[in-house]
């Protein structure tokens, strides 16, 4: 192949393993949006939980080898990372249901500024609170501290080449389990009574409650299915690159908000769109010029879409008929 | 010696901050009534809906359905005691699909051959809602729209229905479909409590009504009495 359509490929493999994670995360957002009209900026670091859920599952679920102990086999070690993102996934719920349940719901009603800096408190809570010193007593060092962890392998990993292309497994499974998510969250929210008073909510929490769907309840599952998937995004994220720390959720979870706001807050479609898009520019930008603009990327683009397009591709301005 | 009311309104008071726009409204519907509250705009109408139906909160007094406070359960509670409410601006999920919109009223029944017969009988009642079904309900015309907000109330298979101007803006056709429909779902015993703004109508279709002012009941009566009194002639009927 020649050169510059090897260097576009690879670009765009790294462009997609990466806007997959933006996606994930910008879920969260945009749903939560949905139901509250409220910025969760918590979000970023519910990831951050997510990962270090991994973290300390995986310790336990795979303790470190004795030398000369054979490795786990293919299929073990597929379970172990299984039973390890899904552990971090359900943490993660449970954290959302908290933080909605004793942050907002008793500001519900009140001025949207008060759960705004509501918001902005749990994220430093969270931020700070896991940079402390472990509390001794504990089966496992927690909090972890401001020192970056590492985050264990869970599968061994596979490179390979493809016609130049260099691809790895993680790549592969990262793309894979990150599709079927969406996938999964697709028919959850288009296909299910649970989705169908999500978005009823959405639209208009009152008209909902006439129809007899518990909107607190629908509020609190919301925030536990976008948690959940933040802890998905984190563990796919941590596996190939694996420095953790407490305020690693601080900039996947802007980037992941401008994702939202690009692909229209609120819409789920917009969101997956926006996380990709957003992924393939930060790649192709860095990769075409120089890569110390990576990080800027994402804020130019929340400029542009605000001053061009403040609904986002997705988004529609709601008319009503009278 | 009557039975007890199905719904019993006793004193009540609603405030939007500083102004109270309800002054203590007492009313009573029976099982099966057909109730109307007319009144000029800005009367609160509306409002005595929404405090019944828990979209706003009231300051004071009581609502009992069948002897149960309703002011005291979580509003999402209402629909499964029999209470269903079509509001102002229709409330319709625009987002939503026709379909989903209709089967939103029934969000609660588990009796799915019941919901499906109702579906039916609503895809009779209104053959538009049955052509549009896939489509998002904000495509729907405004008249479309207030079909589909009565169908979706009647989903719950309510034994109380507030109506809030269910003839609004609809062409002079459509209001006369709609009020056959009000007619007949009342002849089957659903209790309705209507507000609307064409009173000859709402007091030829009611067995009592209440004209509203500033909040308060101003004159009760029967339909018919009503209709036959010279100041509502004057002021609600255009005489
Ligand atoms: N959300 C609100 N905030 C402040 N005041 C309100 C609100 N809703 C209604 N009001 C006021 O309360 C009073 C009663 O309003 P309501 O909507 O109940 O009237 P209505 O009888 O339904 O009138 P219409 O026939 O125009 O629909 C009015 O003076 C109105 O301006
Ligand atoms: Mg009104």
């Amino acid at each position: 192949m020649p050169a510059r359509l090897v260097e576009l490929l690879q670009h765009l493999v790294n462009g997609l393993s990466v806007g997959t994670i933006y996606a994930l995360i910008a879920l969260g957002y945009t749903m939560v949006y949905g139901v509250l009209k409220l910025i969760n900026f918590a979000h970023g670091d519910v990831y951050m939980v997510g990962a270090f859920s991994g973290y300390y599952l995986a310790g336990r679920l795979v303790p470190e080898r004795a030398a000369g102990a054979p490795p786990p086999g293919l299929a073990g070690a597929t379970l172990q990372a299984a039973l390890v993102t899904l552990g971090a996934m359900a943490v993660c719920a449970l954290l959302g249901l908290a933080i909605e349940r004793f942050a907002y719901r008793p500001l519900r009603g009140r001025a949207r500024l008060t759960s705004l800096i509501t918001a902005i408190g749990v994220s430093l809570l969270l931020e700070y609170g896991f940079q402390l010193q472990p509390i001794r007593g504990l089966p496992v060092a927690f909090p972890p501290g401001p020192t970056p962890r590492f985050f264990p392998e869970l599968l061994p990993r596979a490179d390979w080449s493809l016609g130049g292309v260099s691809l790895s497994n993680y790549d592969v499974i990262g793309l894979a389990v990150a599709v079927a998510l969406m996938i999964g969250l697709q028919l959850v929210v288009y296909r299910t009574r649970f989705g169908t008073a999500m978005r009823a909510v959405s639209f208009d929490p009152k008209v909902a409650a006439l129809m007899g769907i518990p909107v607190d309840r629908i509020i609190a599952g919301t925030f536990a299915l976008g948690s959940a998937l933040a802890a998905a995004a984190a563990i796919l994220n941590a596996v190939p690159r694996p420095q953790i720390h407490p305020l690693f959720g601080l900039l996947p979870g802007l980037k992941a908000f401008v994702a939202a706001v690009l692909g229209g807050i609120g819409s789920v479609p917009g969101a997956m769109v926006g996380g990709l898009a957003l992924g393939l520019a930060e790649e192709l930008v860095a990769g075409y010029t120089a890569s110390s603009f990576k990080d800027a990327i994402a804020f130019t683009v929340l400029i542009l879409v605000l001053l061009f397009r403040p609904d986002g591709l997705f988004g529609r301005a709601r008319v009503e008929k009278v | 010696m009557s039975a007890a009311p199905l719904l019993e309104v006793r004193d009540l008071r609603v405030h939007y901050g500083a102004i109270e726009a309800l002054r203590g409204v007492s009313l009573e519907v029976a099982a099966g009534e057909v109730v109307a509250l007319i009144g000029a705009n800005g009367a609160g109408k509306s409002t005595t809906l929404r405090a019944i139906s828990r979209m706003i909160r009231a300051t004071a007094g009581s609502v009992r359905l069948d002897g149960e406070e309703l002011l005291r359960l979580p509003p999402h509670r209402l629909v499964a005691r029999g209470l269903a409410h079509a509001p102002e601006g229709r409330g319709i999920f625009l987002d939503l699909s026709v379909g989903e919109n209709l089967a939103l009223g029934a969000w609660l029944r588990r009796d799915r051959a019941g919901v499906a017969a109702d579906r039916a009988r609503m895809h009779d009642l209104f053959p538009i809602l049955a052509e549009r079904r896939d489509q998002p309900a904000g495509t729907l015309s405004g008249g479309e729209q207030q079909m589909l907000a009565v169908a979706r109330a009647l989903m719950s298979r309510p034994r109380l229905l507030l109506l809030d101007e269910p003839s609004l803006g609809l062409a002079p056709q459509v209001v006369e479909r709609i009020f056959g429909v009000l007619r007949e779902v009342n002849r089957a015993g659903v209790a309705l409590l209507l507000v609307e703004q064409n009173a000859h109508q709402a007091l030829r279709l009611a067995h009592r009504a209440l004209v509203l002012e500033t909040g308060e009941v101003a004159m009760r009566g029967t339909g018919p009495e009503l209709l036959a009194s010279p100041e509502v002639r004057r002021a609600y009927l255009g005489e």
